[in-house]
C-alpha cells in the first residue's frame, strides 16, 4: 500500500483551503491526519468548469447515501471524474454543504485575523469561494460537496444524525481520476460539527500513478462502465 | 401523517391569481411575489414535479438542497418545511400538503445522464434539464434574468418519494402521491419559480406514464 512513488503531496491545516489541478491517471490521496477532519471538495472538468460534481447522480446512479470505496464521483454530463479505490473510513457524506461565516460565527464565535493571525475563524464555504475565484468560478458554482470524512446517517423519517469524530487518525481515501479535474477544497468543519469549539483537523494530500486495474472494483456498478465510457469518449479514446 | 392534523385548506381556486395546467414534461415559469401562495396538484398521481426557485431581484440566490436539509435536520419536505436559499435564507415555507413527503436528493433527469443510468442510447429522449434550458433560452422572465446551465442547482422532486436507509441506501419507491394530492407553499421573498414537469420514460416510479399538473397562485 505503501510503495506508491509520490508525485507530490501537501498539508492544509485544518479550515484551511486549497484548489488543483488532479490529472487523470494519477490517484489523490487524502488523510485525515489527526482525526475527526472533514474535507469538503467540489470537482469540475478543467476543459469545460460547467461540468462539475453532481451529488444527485453520483446518488442516483449507485442507489447510495454514503460514498465509499467501489463508488464513483460523478459529473452533471454523465461521466465520472474519479473512483474511490480505497476508503479506511467507511462512510462520507455528500449531503450536508458547507459551513458558512454566520454558522461558524454563531458556533465557536468571532475569531478575526487582527487577534488570532492564521488561527482565525474559517468557514467552509468562504474558503470555497476562495478557491473558486481563482479559477474565475464564484456563487453560482458552489453545488451539494463532498464531505470526506463525515459520517452522517438519516433515520426511516429523514431525521439526520451527525457521527463525531468518525474517521480516525491516519485514516485515508484514494480518488482515482479518469478526467482532468478541478479539485477545490476546503478543511473547515461540517456544518453538523459538534465540537463546542472550532478545532478542524488537517487533511494531507498526496498524489501518485493509479495502480494498474485499481478502478476495477468500481466498474462493478453498471453505471459506473456506462459513465467511464462516456469519459472516455470525452477524451475520444476507445481505452484508458 | 393523521389526515385530522392536515391543515383546512382556505384556498378557493376560483379566487386564484392564476390557474394554469402544465402539460406533461414541459417547463412552466412563473413570479410568486413574497406573501402569494403557491399550489401545485398532482392530477393524475406520482407525477414528478422538478422544481427550483430564484430570488426574482438576484437570481445569485437560488434554492439549495444542502442548506435545506442541514439547516432543519431533515432529509424529505413537507408541511412545516421551509424551503432555504444558498445565502440562507427562507424562501418559500410549506403550508399544506395532502401527499405527505417530498424529495430534494434526486436531482433532475438530463440526456447525459440517462445515458449512465438506463442506457447509452437514451440519450436523445426528452428530459428535465432539457426543460430547464429550454425555459432559460425562451421565457421571457428567465431571459430577462440571464442565466445559463451554470443556474441549475439541486432542485425539489414534489410528489417523489427518494427513501435512505440508515444503513446509507438509497431506493426509489413508488410514489406516495395520488390524483388530486397538492402541495402548497407561501412565499418569503419574490422568488421566480422554475419547474419540469418530469417526461422520464425509464423509471417506473411514475408508471412510465407523465401526466399533467395543475399551478395556482393565490395573492
Amino acid at each position: 500500500m505503501n510503495q506508491h512513488t509520490i508525485i507530490w503531496k501537501q498539508t492544509i491545516p485544518g479550515g484551511c483551503h486549497w484548489s488543483g489541478i488532479i490529472r487523470r491517471g494519477t490517484t489523490l490521496r487524502l488523510t485525515d491526519a489527526g482525526g475527526g477532519a472533514n474535507a469538503a471538495v467540489l470537482l469540475f472538468n478543467q476543459e469545460e468548469k460547467l461540468e462539475r460534481y453532481n451529488m444527485a447522480d453520483t446518488l442516483k446512479s449507485q442507489h447510495t447515501f454514503r460514498l465509499t470505496k467501489g463508488h464513483a464521483c460523478h459529473s452533471d454530463m454523465g461521466r465520472i471524474f474519479c473512483c474511490i479505490t480505497a476508503d479506511t473510513a467507511g462512510w462520507h457524506d455528500t449531503v450536508c454543504g458547507l459551513s458558512d461565516d454566520a454558522l461558524i460565527r454563531r458556533k465557536y464565535g468571532e475569531a478575526r485575523y487582527q487577534e488570532h493571525r492564521n488561527q482565525m475563524h474559517r468557514s467552509g464555504l468562504s474558503g470555497m469561494l476562495i478557491e473558486l475565484g481563482k479559477w474565475g468560478l464564484d456563487m453560482r458554482d458552489v453545488v451539494a460537496n463532498i464531505n470526506f470524512f463525515s459520517k452522517v446517517t438519516s433515520d426511516a423519517f429523514g431525521e439526520l444524525t451527525y457521527h463525531p469524530d468518525h474517521s480516525k487518525a491516519g485514516d485515508y481515501i484514494d480518488l482515482s481520476f479518469v478526467m482532468n479535474t478541478l479539485v477545490v477544497l476546503s478543511a473547515a468543519p461540517h456544518p453538523l460539527d459538534t465540537k463546542k469549539t472550532y478545532q478542524p483537523g488537517a487533511i494531507s494530500l498526496e498524489v501518485f500513478n493509479t495502480p494498474p486495474d485499481a478502478i476495477k472494483e468500481c466498474l462493478h456498478i453498471d453505471e459506473n462502465s456506462r459513465a467511464l465510457q462516456n469519459a472516455q469518449n470525452f477524451y475520444g479514446e476507445g481505452t484508458l | 401523517m393523521n389526515a385530522a392534523k392536515l391543515p383546512v385548506n382556505h384556498f378557493d381556486p376560483a379566487q386564484a391569481a392564476v390557474n394554469e395546467i402544465c402539460p406533461a414534461g414541459e417547463p412552466w415559469v412563473h413570479l410568486i411575489k413574497q406573501g402569494q401562495t403557491f399550489r401545485i396538484v398532482d392530477l393524475e398521481g406520482n407525477q414528478a414535479v422538478d422544481t427550483l426557485f430564484y430570488n426574482a431581484h438576484d437570481t445569485q440566490e437560488r434554492y439549495s438542497a444542502t442548506d435545506t436539509i442541514t439547516r432543519q435536520n431533515h432529509l424529505y419536505l413537507t408541511t412545516g418545511s421551509k424551503l432555504y436559499s444558498n445565502l440562507g435564507n427562507v424562501m418559500l415555507f410549506i403550508t399544506a400538503d395532502t401527499c405527505g413527503r417530498h424529495d430534494t436528493l434526486g436531482g433532475a433527469c438530463a440526456a447525459e445522464s440517462n445515458t449512465v443510468r438506463y442506457a447509452l442510447e437514451k440519450f436523445p429522449m426528452h428530459s428535465c434539464r432539457d426543460n430547464f434550458l429550454h425555459a432559460l433560452a425562451h421565457h421571457p422572465l428567465c431571459q430577462q434574468l440571464d442565466m445559463s446551465k451554470r443556474d441549475l442547482p439541486g432542485n425539489i422532486n414534489f410528489f417523489m418519494n427518494v427513501p435512505v436507509t440508515e444503513a446509507g441506501r438509497l431506493e426509489f419507491t413508488d410514489g406516495v402521491s395520488a390524483p388530486g394530492k397538492y402541495v402548497e407553499m407561501r412565499a418569503e421573498m419574490d422568488v421566480v419559480v422554475l419547474i419540469s414537469n418530469c417526461p422520464q420514460l425509464n423509471n417506473p416510479c411514475n408508471a412510465y406514464n407523465p401526466t399533467p399538473i395543475r399551478l395556482l397562485i393565490w395573492d
